[in-house]
């Protein structure tokens, strides 16, 4: 019965959206992040879709099959009474961008709640197909 | 003359397996919607039906002249188009991008909700043609 086949497709999807939600979280959270004692700061982390096929022929799942760093200079800021602050007066903050962050979280939790409803429509078909030739 | 009982099941059975390998389809399109270089798929119902079951539906051109099917004895033997005879694994068709993106991602959102939807109904649909046909034989063998 391929609908079974539904939960595993969309249950990937729903993990892997949860695991870029994951990584939106610890960027905000870290957005603030100034650089260390070795000189680096927080770099922003972004998460990497691919397919992976689900046993049957036309299922294709969702993995997330690499976690990458953002290159990206950090944001500087001159403050030279800052404790952090190097021999120029700079601090440097994380390269996390706010609100490229807020837009992946509003996209992952979209992504997220179309995949419970397809799971829900699924269960609900089962359910119906379950009692088939039953109810008479 | 039993066959004659059991063939509008034997159809009906064929449909909803087609419907459900449709909506496994269309789940995978929703579960790619953001991973890049995904291509969505889907498949023509009428086509996929009518090579599974070698019998004629009304199809979208409006023709419903009986299609002659290859007579097929053994599991090996190949039906009409080369696939292996009522078989459920219809030829894919592949969508391309309906809005430019830097992704490739084929996927559009609001075609594949549309089509679950559309899919759903047409599955209880289905799921009810059978339920009265069990219902039509129980009422016809209890004689009453």
């Amino acid at each position: 019965m391929s609908m079974f086949n539904i939960f595993n497709v969309s249950g990937s999807a729903v993990s892997a959206q949860s695991q870029r939600l994951n990584v939106v979280a610890s960027n905000l959270a870290n957005a603030d992040t100034v650089a260390g004692p070795d000189g680096s700061a927080y770099k922003a982390r972004h998460v990497v879709f691919t397919t992976t096929p689900m046993g049957e022929v036309g299922a294709a799942g969702v993995t997330v099959s690499n976690v990458t760093e953002d290159n990206a200079p950090g944001r500087r800021v001159h403050d030279p009474k800052h404790p952090q602050a190097d021999a120029e007066g700079y601090v440097t903050f994380s390269n996390v961008n706010a609100v490229e962050e807020m837009v992946n979280m509003i996209s992952a939790s979209r992504s997220y709640q179309n995949n419970v409803e397809v799971m829900n429509t699924a269960k609900t078909l089962l359910m119906k197909t379950l009692q088939m030739g039953q109810n008479n | 003359m039993l066959n004659r009982l059991t063939d509008t099941l034997n159809f009906q059975a064929q449909a909803l397996t087609l419907r459900s390998e449709r909506q496994r389809l269309i789940a995978s399109n929703i579960a790619n919607a953001d991973t890049p270089n995904y291509v969505a798929r889907d498949f023509n119902f009428a086509t996929a039906l009518r090579d599974a079951t070698g019998v004629a539906s009304i199809g979208p051109s409006g023709t419903n002249m009986p299609r002659l099917a290859m007579k097929t004895g053994s599991p090996g033997h190949l039906g009409l188009g080369g696939k292996p005879a009522g078989s459920a694994n219809p030829d894919m068709n592949y969508a391309s991008a309906s809005q430019t993106n830097l992704d490739s991602n084929s996927v559009d959102m609001d075609r594949e909700r549309a089509n679950f939807a559309d899919n759903t109904v047409r599955y209880e649909a289905t799921l009810r043609f059978i339920n009265s046909s069990v219902r039509t034989l129980n009422t016809a063998i209890t004689g009453q």
